[in-house]
């Protein structure tokens, strides 16, 4: 696409032809990297510049705005229990979501190591629902599993210990809806997060097992605290990471579970949400939503960084 | 703690008694062996139940009656299948029709677009010296700070400016440049065997023809585990779909699903039944190319 343009800005000195123009340097990365590269221009790099250009602007329905606001939007948002609310929301999510599911994924992962017989067939298993979309499993949890009536799964199960149906989805005090939305995530992610950590523990030497039984050291707590887990150091940090971050940009169970039940508020709603319904809702405020967008950015990036620090991440990862 | 102790221990007795140690662990170890396994399988296998449960009560559901969905007591699964819960989904100019129709468009052109364009510029990063390449991989990385759900809102702009709303274009194309995956096949392409690639150079092949007669024809496992992801991704996809197809000509399978949840215009039966339509195509998948999808996933996993 561009593949001329650094090859003309090039200095004179260009090589005497020594086989076809395909294969000068200049020319042939652009020729291989210059869709890409363009494309990833026109709609990432782009996007985010005029993003960040319309943050400063009264952007109420129009991506072409006239009028300079400087910071308002930025102090709007922080200052909108809503958009702080919604922060909040994201911090208890990841709360429940990221331990449960590293440990879960661990346990199964340990679990299915150790299993001699039918290792594949049950990796397959705890690996199925990685199939299924958010959308068709918020279905199966919403008008299934969590329906408040008496014939959801909960509480027919419920109902055998002679307990009253509750009503898990439409009533928000207390709010058993955060049982169905993090239990939703559990079921689709465990599964993956399980095949990393199965990856994880191959690759650490039989030798080190050995070297510590004959050390004395054979317990399996001893050997999965001292042995295990510091050999799973890096994939743990990269699952912590991911989880992390998915848990940010969780948007499909909270739009699908609650959709027609619950708004904001009594609800909660995370930060991809409520961005969603500020910038493409009925207000198309792309000024705030912007600004919503760049706080957001800055702050996975922050943390990511953080993160990066604390479990020396970072490095492996460029 | 217990291993310093350990090494104290057997510092102190001859070496000879680890053999005995080991005789007498590996006698205790079968007999706690037995009831280990036991135990061991008996939690695998209620995981492996629970893990299936979901995908029970699509199928019960979906074949089932209304009535036997809602009678009080529990049906294990449909006195007499409802296949016509199914075949209703399908009938003329379906909603449902047009979803799969789209999403399968969509899946197929984002998978094989992104594959292309992606592997094509991490070759260059991995492969071509020149010197602006440091720089432009700088960029990318510096893209994958920013969490692709985030940008949705630009894109957005971006893509309406360009009169893209509602249309494939506008649901394929913002999705082909993942630097992420321009990343993955970049550190795959660096531990490809530099000797193939000379041999090629000595047979008079340039960069172009080196990629596609030698890179790519002895890389193909790996093209195929970056599909399969990115085309699950893709039929899975649902905030970008969301935001972009507004008109419902141009729905996704998702889309199409969500808006039966929301509004709740079909009964029970035959929503169950359409979520078990979405899901049918990637169990097949999942069936038959297994092997991909799990290296796919361990690559994409780790590398992330």
């Amino acid at each position: 696409m561009n593949g001329s343009a650094p090859a003309a800005r090039g200095p004179g000195r260009r090589p005497r032809a020594r086989g076809p123009v395909l294969d000068r340097p200049a020319v042939a990365f652009w020729v291989f990297a210059g869709p890409f590269t363009a494309g990833l221009a026109l709609f990432t790099v782009v996007p985010v510049l005029w993003s960040v250009y319309l943050s400063f602007f009264d952007a109420r329905n129009t991506v072409a705005p006239t009028t300079f606001v400087g910071l308002r939007n930025y102090t709007d948002m922080l200052t909108s229990p809503a958009f702080l609310d919604s922060l909040l929301t994201f911090t208890v999510f990841a709360a429940c979501t990221v331990p449960l599911m590293f440990a879960g994924s661990l346990a199964l992962a340990l679990l299915l190591h150790r299993a001699r017989w039918a290792q594949p067939v049950l990796r397959s298993v705890y690996f199925l629902p990685a199939a299924c979309s958010y959308v068709a499993a918020s279905l199966i949890w919403k008008l299934s599993i969590f329906n408040g009536v008496r014939f959801g799964l909960a509480n027919t199960v419920l109902g055998w210990f002679g307990a009253e149906p509750v009503a898990w989805l439409s009533v928000t005090d207390p709010p058993w809806y955060w049982l169905a939305l993090v239990t939703v995530r559990l079921w689709l992610q465990v599964g993956f997060y399980m095949l990393i950590f199965l990856a994880g523990l191959q690759r650490v030497p039989r030798e080190l097992y050995e070297a510590a039984w004959v050390d004395g050291a054979a317990t399996g707590w001893s050997t999965f605290r001292h042995i295990t887990l510091p050999q799973l150091h890096a994939t743990s940090a990269a699952v912590l990471l991911l989880n992390l971050v998915a848990a940010y940009q969780a948007f499909d169970e909270f739009y699908n579970l609650l959709g027609t039940d619950g708004y904001y508020p009594p609800y909660a709603r995370p930060p991809l949400v409520y961005l969603y319904f500020t910038a493409l809702g009925a207000g198309q405020d792309f000024g705030r939503g912007s600004a919503g967008a760049v706080i957001l950015a800055l702050l996975i990036a922050l943390a990511t960084m953080a993160q990066g620090r604390f479990l020396g991440f970072g490095r492996s990862r460029a | 703690m217990t291993r310093v102790a350990g090494q104290r221990e057997e510092a102190a007795r001859p070496a000879a008694t680890a053999a005995d140690r080991a005789r007498r662990d590996r006698r205790r170890r079968r007999v706690r062996g037995a009831v280990g396994g036991a135990a061991l399988y008996a939690a695998l296998g209620a995981a492996a139940l629970a893990f299936l449960l979901p995908y029970y009560l699509i199928l019960r559901n979906g074949l089932a009656t209304q009535e036997e969905i809602t009678s009080p007591d529990w049906t294990p699964l449909p006195a007499d299948p409802q296949w016509g819960n199914v075949t209703a989904l399908f009938a003329a100019d379906s909603p449902m029709l047009t979803g799969l129709a789209n999403s399968l468009v969509v899946a197929v052109l984002q998978t094989g677009g992104q594959l292309l364009v992606c592997s094509m510029a991490g070759y260059a990063l991995a492969r071509i010296p020149y010197r602006h390449s440091g720089a432009v991989f700088g960029t990318i990385v510096a893209t994958l700070m920013i969490p692709a759900a985030v940008t949705f809102v630009p894109t957005f702009v971006m893509v309406s400016s360009l009169g893209w709303v509602s249309s494939l274009r506008g649901l394929i194309v913002p999705g082909l440049f993942s630097g992420f995956t321009a990343f993955l096949f970049r550190q795959y392409f660096l531990t490809f065997p530099r000797e193939l690639e000379d041999a090629a150079r000595v047979d008079g092949l340039g960069h172009w023809g080196t990629y596609w007669r030698v890179v790519v024809p002895n890389t193909l496992q790996f093209f195929a585990a970056i599909g399969v992801i990115t085309f699950i991704g893709s039929w899975n996809a649902f905030l970008w779909p969301l935001v972009i197809a507004q008109d419902s000509s141009s729905w996704t399978v998702q889309i199409v699903l969500s808006t039966y949840v929301t509004a709740q215009t079909l009964d029970l039966p035959e929503l169950f039944a359409a979520a078990a339509v979405s899901v049918l195509p990637l169990l097949l998948m999942f069936l038959f190319l297994q092997r991909y999808i799990v290296r796919g996933a361990v690559e994409s996993g780790i590398k992330g």
